[in-house]
């Protein structure tokens, strides 16, 4: 017959190697993570993404007069699935208006390729960079914000992809 | 003999009048002042105009400025170093104004735009520069423990001035902009080299040497 003793010492045992269990699979999986999304990894907000973000900018059809294109992708992480109907934030200093002021700020949807294509102002540098704010906020993904940088202040059109995770 | 002299004179002031002129004129036709408030207007030019008075520092230093002796020279090496403190502050708290989360970002180090480190880094130097000036008696600082303090904070001054000068896409036009810079670096490394800052005993234009 055996007696099973609890003293301290083999509750001491027995506690580590359960830790120590926890640990190799909490680690494991953390190996194993990368390879699941190996497919395609979310897309990270940039730093400065979110500076003059107004929340809730309203779907327009183009932002002031227009002459200048932003123009993008939404896919989901993993599989890559493009995104359809999903509501694509943008703003930036223009010639018809600062950052922060409400005129300079529009949305659009993705259409059922997942691709976005808003007409708004020309962009201008301020801050010493041309660029534009994007910003993906409705909720069923995570929160993503980014600022692509022009190549060059006299460029009319401007790319950002958005490669959303589940929130 | 004389004629020369005087013409030697106004051709060194207008030759540094246009160095600092030239590029703040050209700035002042940019297309990109229409779609800016007089804020940021203020504040671009407050910087421009600080990087007028980083060329002036060396040259009056190193006595290149003719017309001026050696005492004046230093007086206003002095008094131009507090206007571009000043220059410095109106440049930061005017995009501060036009940008509150842009120029947050700049000063704590966390801006994506490679540039804002450099001019932030200068602008520390250019405080604590101005802030031991003004305690240097007080602290009874000795002429060679000043220069060990001045040099490094003044290589870093010209340098990360000039770095983040050139990076910047903004009001200035680029050719005038990359002479103003050359011509700041060039001024810095000649009285650097004339006046052998490095070396630990010498005479500086009539300063007697450091006391031991």
């Amino acid at each position: 017959m055996t007696a099973v003793v609890f003293n301290r010492r083999n509750l001491l045992a027995a506690g580590g190697s359960v830790l120590a269990t926890g640990l190799l699979t909490s680690g494991v999986s953390g190996l194993l993570l990368p390879a699941r999304a190996s497919g395609l990894a979310p897309t990270e907000s940039m730093s400065g993404g979110a500076n003059n973000y107004r929340k809730g900018a309203p779907v327009v059809e183009r932002i002031g007069k227009g002459g200048f294109w932003m123009s993008g992708t939404v896919r989901r992480a993993g599989d890559g699935a493009p995104l359809a109907g999903q509501r694509i934030q943008i703003w930036a200093h223009t010639v018809e208006g600062q950052e922060h002021e409400p005129q300079s700020h529009g949305a659009t949807l993705t259409d059922k390729d997942g691709k976005f294509r808003l007409e708004m102002p020309q962009i201008i540098p301020i801050f010493g960079q041309p660029h534009g704010h994007l910003a993906y906020d409705s909720g069923e993904f995570k929160t993503v914000f980014l600022r692509p940088v022009m190549r060059s202040a006299k460029e009319t059109s401007l790319e950002a992809h958005f490669v959303l995770q589940p929130a | 003999m004389k004629g020369w002299r005087l013409a030697r004179v106004i051709l060194i002031w207008a030759a540094l009048a246009l160095a600092i002129g030239a590029p703040i004129a050209i700035a002042a036709g940019s297309e990109l002042l229409a779609w800016r408030g007089p804020v940021y207007i203020l504040a671009g030019f407050a910087g421009i105009v600080a990087l007028g008075l980083v060329l002036v520092q060396p040259l009056l230093i190193g006595g290149y400025l003719p017309g001026l002796s050696a005492y004046r020279g230093r007086r206003a090496h002095h008094w131009i170093g507090g206007a571009l403190a000043l220059a410095i502050v109106i440049h930061v708290a005017g995009l501060l104004i036009t940008s509150p989360p842009d120029m947050i970002d700049a000063l704590t180090y966390s801006s994506p735009t490679p540039f804002s480190p450099f001019g932030v880094t200068a602008m520390w130097a250019i405080f604590a520069v101005a802030l031991l000036a003004l305690l240097r008696r007080r602290l009874g600082l000795r002429p060679r423990t000043w220069r060990y303090v001045h040099m490094p904070l003044a290589i870093v001054i010209v340098a990360g001035s000039v770095v983040h000068c050139l990076l910047i896409e903004g009001t200035m036009e680029t050719i005038s902009k990359a002479a103003l810079c050359a011509l700041v670096l060039a001024a810095t490394v000649k009285v650097m080299i004339d006046l052998q800052v490095w070396r630990k005993r010498r005479t500086l234009r009539g300063e007697s040497i450091a006391r031991q």
